[in-house]
């Protein structure tokens, strides 16, 4: 193994580091926006947006992230829908995500007892209220795990978009092993540098779901 | 309104789930200040019943009356919304599993709806909050949550919770059968309290020794009617009914 060219090579993966990151940021908050709109919609009362949202998650979810992906960036111009690839992979990969978070969001409101929003509508609070101040607060301490490891699996999914030339760390591997010629060091360098973002951020939700969870 | 106006009027409750008829063509009416029970065996509707009065199982047929103003009201979403909610704040509920906030800690629990509905300053809640569970004997545990009380004392706080919207009615299903039985005398205590100071309640329970020392009037209930009426020691004593007799029979060997 060549450890003196991995310390040479190295300062490069970190500025693709930071490309992965931003990807990893920008598509959480995408998929988190996603994901309160495609629960609110599952939740609703009213056919059709519970249909559109169960259709927006079984699209989402039952088709590769990859073709999501294709679709938008090759497939779009011709619809006019003119991306570059690292918007293209942002709001590929955050809608994508946003399908898995709707369904985690879903699932912690649902899970909260009926009793509690008995107790809540017998008080005289409103439906509206009654989400806002009872089941919210405590779906939210429900979801911060779950939520983790939709985002575990979004770091990781960024991967993805080095299939559309963004250049982050696994295209930057990539780019690095066409001249190197060592597949081997320049993935390790890549896998390290995942498992270092990957640990902080469920460092992260560690300590919100600490800082949240009910005595 | 006038004083003929009944407090509580039930007209005609029907309830059924597709086939199955779970109230049947109930009418009762409550006076101001009148404590109800309502026994019988489990299934026979009386929680059904209880859960009518505030529309939280709605009937599928009669009319539900608090001072004349009818609560059941049949109107468009955002109207029924507004109607129901101006209602509720008007009967307090306790349930049989307390059903207090896990996340927010007693004093919040007492504060929210009051605070959120009357718009009430933080001051003014907390005052309320002391007062309330000064009342049920829990002021010394306001900062606690939830979890960190027994079943009784989360009843007590329960009921002040309740309390705190100042209910002209006050419904009770099952408070007391989730309780270890060292805890449900605190409860009944509590309830004795607001008994004396002349609350209207109906009292869904188990508890025929309680049914007979608090209430006013005592409904026995079965399979979905009133089969039988009247003060306590009437229906525990000396009921007409062959019904209540063996419900009394069978509940009474059963608790010995």
């Amino acid at each position: 193994m060549d450890i003196d060219l991995m310390l040479r090579v190295y300062p490069y993966f970190l500025e693709a580091a930071w490309v992965t990151i931003q990807l990893s940021v920008l598509t959480i908050v995408l998929g988190l926006i996603c994901g309160m709109i495609g629960a609110a919609g599952r939740l609703s009362r009213f056919a059709i947006l519970r249909f559109l949202a169960a259709a927006y998650v079984s699209f989402f979810r039952g088709t590769p992230a990859l073709i999501q992906i294709f679709l938008l960036y090759f497939g779009g111009p011709q619809v006019g829908i003119q991306l570059d690839a690292f918007e293209a992979g942002v709001i590929g990969l955050g809608v994508n995500i946003g399908a898995y978070m709707t369904e985690t969001m879903r699932g912690a409101i649902i899970s909260i007892d009926k009793g509690q929003i008995e107790a809540s509508r017998t008080l005289g609070l409103s439906k509206f209220e009654t989400f806002r101040k009872v089941t919210l607060p405590q779906a939210l301490r429900l979801m911060i795990r779950p939520l983790g490891v939709n985002i575990n699996a979004q770091i990781k999914g960024t991967a993805l978009v080095a299939a559309i030339s963004v250049v982050e760390l696994t295209y930057t591997a990539q780019r690095y092993i066409g001249s190197t010629y060592k597949p081997f060091e320049m993935f390790l360098i890549a896998g390290i540098l995942y498992l270092i973002i990957i640990t902080a951020s469920g460092k992260v939700i560690s300590y919100l779901d600490r800082r949240v969870r009910l005595q | 309104m006038t004083d003929q106006t009944p407090f509580v009027e039930i007209r005609h409750a029907q309830k059924s789930y597709g086939d199955l008829e779970v109230l049947k063509d109930i009418s009762l009416t409550v006076q101001r200040g009148e404590i109800v029970a309502i026994i019988g065996p489990s299934g026979s509707g009386k929680s059904t019943l209880l859960r009518a009065i505030n529309d939280l199982d709605p009937l599928t047929g009669g009319e539900i009356l608090l001072e004349g103003v009818q609560v059941n009201k049949t109107l468009p979403h955002r109207q029924y919304e507004k109607h129901i909610n101006a209602m509720r704040q008007q009967i307090g509920m306790v349930f049989q599993h307390f059903n207090l906030f896990p996340h927010l800690n007693v004093r919040d629990n007492v504060t929210m709806a009051p605070k959120l509905l009357k718009g009430i300053s933080s001051k003014e809640a907390d005052k309320l909050a002391e007062e309330q569970l000064n009342h049920v004997g829990m002021l010394e545990r306001i900062d606690y949550y939830p979890s960190q009380l027994s079943g009784g004392q989360k009843q007590r706080v329960a009921i002040a919770r309740a309390l705190a919207m100042q209910p002209k009615l006050m419904l009770f299903d099952e408070a007391t059968s989730a309780l270890d039985p060292e805890l449900v005398e605190e409860v009944n205590l509590v309830m004795k309290k607001l008994a004396e100071e002349h609350m209207t309640m109906i009292i869904v329970t188990h508890e025929m020794d309680f049914a007979a020392s608090v209430c006013d009037r005592v409904l026995f209930m079965d399979q979905g009617v009133v089969v039988e009426e009247g003060p306590p020691e009437k229906i525990f004593k000396n009921p007409d009914m062959d019904r209540t007799k063996e419900f009394l029979r069978k509940h009474l060997a059963g608790s010995k």
